[in-house]
């Protein structure tokens, strides 16, 4: 099967300003693909420049192998949600959303029937009469998708749609494109700063920072084994620990001493990965940080740690610590015995560390 | 005790706003007293025959209300040799209004829409340079006009006179509909041209619906520019092609012998009605547009 979306060497400058730099993605049919990174990165421009709302200065698009480089929107078989949704204003929600039928001329019958299915699919049908002005920030949300749902696009492309929305609505919404994504088993690109809402739609990431892509994986390669320090730190929250160490080489593997406040440093041992340079930054995500009794892999090691501040959040308790210089979470469980200002003997579990240059930022395991 | 002395206060508060509530009444009341007279004397001098106007005082009364300066304003005083009255220069100013107005309405919407909603190399250069257009006072674009008109062979003619307004009036025209729609988020052109919709579909489907504001602060502005203006009128038209303020002018100089005043004060009025009228009906829409902000959908 070929890609549904390929995008090949694309640069996007404004006037002499580079705003995308070297962009290669492809995905295949039914993939999610999601594009996060930090605000003005460029995650809307590339948006754009696969709609073909901007002129791109290098490079090529194709959507479902024809090459649309120099196609206008209309023609590429897109749909798309922005992020002030962009409802007509004049137009009553029938009228937006019959509005792309209309000018591509579908006929009244055809016209009525689409409006019935997405009104229905969306339980939007109440609505159906009124103008954008009167609706809630959820209900315009649901229009700008029923107004995409309705084009049954090749590619779905939506620009940070969650963003204007309250923290519970936001949640609720996600649950719920997630769930169209199933079952319409659509090809989407879909845009958000917020790197949870990356990780809990995307079949396939990508992480942008200054107009460049820095990773591109699964979710779980992208939380597992992150490419640099940038994406380590911007992927997961609490954000990964990472930690300034020294490696060692040794018969069964590499000794990794992490520098504390009081006392001598942690050493631990890393059977798994060696040839490390001396000097490394050790990323450990906090949930591998954890109360000795917990489950681990066998390459769990304990330490005694100085705990700073305890954190309860709920279903965890978030201990934070010094280590090599660094602020360090721990996620511990929600009745853990760590207090403040008092030593706790905490297990490492290095099964899925990750080592990175501290000169480049580069992932070195 | 101390309720007492608070509930004196508040009571001393009361009236000390009543009475400077009613002091400043009073202000506009002297004011508007102030402006409307003379419009008093105009209504109540044309409603006067000229024996009375003679011999009575400017402000009194008309005894005997006659509408014959009427009559005589609308179609038959004199404007230098012909005496018709007002009535055909009004309909010139009519046939030169309506169109002027609609035209470079609809020219500044498009204007407005091209550089705010389609940045395109250029467009700010261009529209500073509408822009300076606003500046240039009547004067200095006289004789070049007049030069243009005589190329364009349609000097002295109503349709000469329509393109000069359009011309004129697009810088103001384009200033207020380009304002207007850079507060329309550009989200709503991409969603439509994601929907299908061309340049023109975009501009007749989706902003002119929104633009009744700014529209009806453009027509009356250019309502008033054009049916006042005095300059254009007498040097581009000629006989039979004048506006109305071009011959109330000559009613008022023209007169030879006694001077009418009556008639001279029904004409001024006659030719002041329609922009009377498109204030009235219009006005609260003028403020409304003026101050209105952006269109949230
Ligand atoms: N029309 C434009 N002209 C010049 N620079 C622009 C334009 N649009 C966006 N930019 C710049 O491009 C960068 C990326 O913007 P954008 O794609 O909107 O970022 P994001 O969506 O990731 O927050 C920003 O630095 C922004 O200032
Ligand atoms: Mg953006």
């Amino acid at each position: 099967m070929s890609p549904i979306l390929d995008i090949n060497n694309l640069y996007k400058s404004y006037g002499t300003t580079e705003i995308l730099k070297d962009i290669n993605v492809s995905i295949e049919p039914g993939d999610f693909l999601v594009l996060v990174g930090p605000s003005g990165c460029g995650k809307s421009t590339l948006l754009n420049c696969i709609a073909g709302l901007e002129p791109i200065t290098g490079g090529a698009i194709s959507i479902d192998g024809k090459d649309m480089t120099h196609v206008s929107p209309k023609d590429r078989d897109i749909a798309m949600v922005f992020q002030s949704y962009a409802l007509y204003p004049t137009m009553t929600v029938a009228k937006n959303i019959t509005f792309g039928m209309k000018v591509r001329g579908v006929d009244q019958a055809t016209q009525d029937k689409k409006l019935a299915q997405v009104a229905a699919q969306l339980q939007i049908e109440p609505l159906l009469n009124r103008r954008p002005g009167q609706l809630s920030g959820g209900q315009r949300q649901r229009v700008a998708m029923g107004r995409a749902l309705v084009r049954d696009p090749k590619l779905f492309l939506f620009d940070e749609p969650l963003s204007n929305l309250d923290a519970k609505l936001r949640v609720e919404m996600r649950t719920e494109i997630k769930a169209l994504h199933q079952n319409l088993g659509a090809s989407m690109v879909y845009v958000t700063h917020d790197q949870i809402e990356a990780m809990t739609l995307a079949t396939k990431i990508v992480v942008m920072k200054g107009g460049v892509i820095q990773q591109i994986g699964s979710p779980s390669e992208i939380y597992n084994r992150p490419a640099n320090l940038f994406v380590a730190d911007f992927m997961g929250s609490p954000a990964m620990n990472l930690i300034p160490a020294k490696a060692h080489r040794a018969a069964d593997g590499t000794r990794i001493e992490i520098a504390r406040n009081s006392g001598g440093p942690i050493v631990l041992t890393d059977t798994k990965n060696r040839d490390l340079p001396e000097d490394v930054i050790l990323g450990v995500r906090p949930e591998d940080i954890a109360d000795p009794d917990l489950r681990g892999s066998d390459a769990t090691q304990a330490a005694d740690c100085l705990i700073d501040i305890v954190e309860p959040a709920g279903a965890d308790t978030f201990a934070v610590m010094q280590l090599g210089g660094k602020h360090v979470t721990a996620r511990l469980h929600a009745e853990t015995t760590a207090k403040p200002g008092h030593s706790k003997r905490l297990s490492f579990d290095l099964g899925k560390v990750s080592y990175f240059a501290p000169e480049t930022g580069l992932r070195l395991n | 005790m101390s309720d007492l002395s608070m509930s004196q206060a508040t009571g001393q508060n009361r009236t000390g706003k009543i009475i400077l509530r009613w002091v400043l009444y009073l202000a506009l009341g002297l004011f508007a007293l102030f402006y409307l007279m003379p419009l008093f004397v105009m209504i109540t001098t044309s409603l006067k025959s000229l024996d009375e106007i003679r011999t009575g005082d400017l402000i009194a009364l008309p005894r005997d209300v006659t509408l014959d300066a009427w009559r005589t304003a609308w179609s038959g005083a004199c404007t230098g040799i012909q005496c018709e009255g007002v009535r055909p220069y009004f309909w010139n100013s009519i046939l030169i209004a309506i169109p002027a107005v609609a035209i470079s309405t609809l020219l500044g919407a498009m204007n407005g829409y091209v550089v705010a909603q389609w940045q395109f190399r250029g467009a700010n250069i261009i529209f500073s340079l509408m822009l300076f257009g606003c500046f240039i006072p009547f004067q200095v674009v006289l004789l070049p006009m007049a030069r243009m008109l005589g190329i364009m062979g349609i000097a002295g003619t109503i349709p000469g006179l329509i393109f000069v307004h359009v011309i004129y009036g697009l810088g103001f025209t384009t200033l207020f509909f380009r304002n207007y729609y850079v507060s329309i988020p550009s989200e709503l052109t991409k969603a439509a041209k994601v929907d299908g919709a061309g340049f023109f579909r975009i501009f007749w489907s989706i902003f002119l619906p929104l633009s009744l504001p700014i529209i009806v602060v453009t027509v009356i502005w250019q309502f008033t520019q054009i049916w006042n203006d005095f300059l254009f009128g007498v040097s581009f038209s000629q006989a039979g092609t004048q506006p109305v303020t071009v011959a109330l002018n000559n009613i008022v100089n023209s007169t030879t012998g006694v001077k009418e005043y009556n008639v001279d004060m029904a004409a001024a009025i006659i030719a002041a009605l329609p922009t009377l009228f498109v204030y009235v009906v219009a006005g609260k829409y003028f403020i409304r547009g003026l101050t209105a902000g952006s269109v949230k959908g």
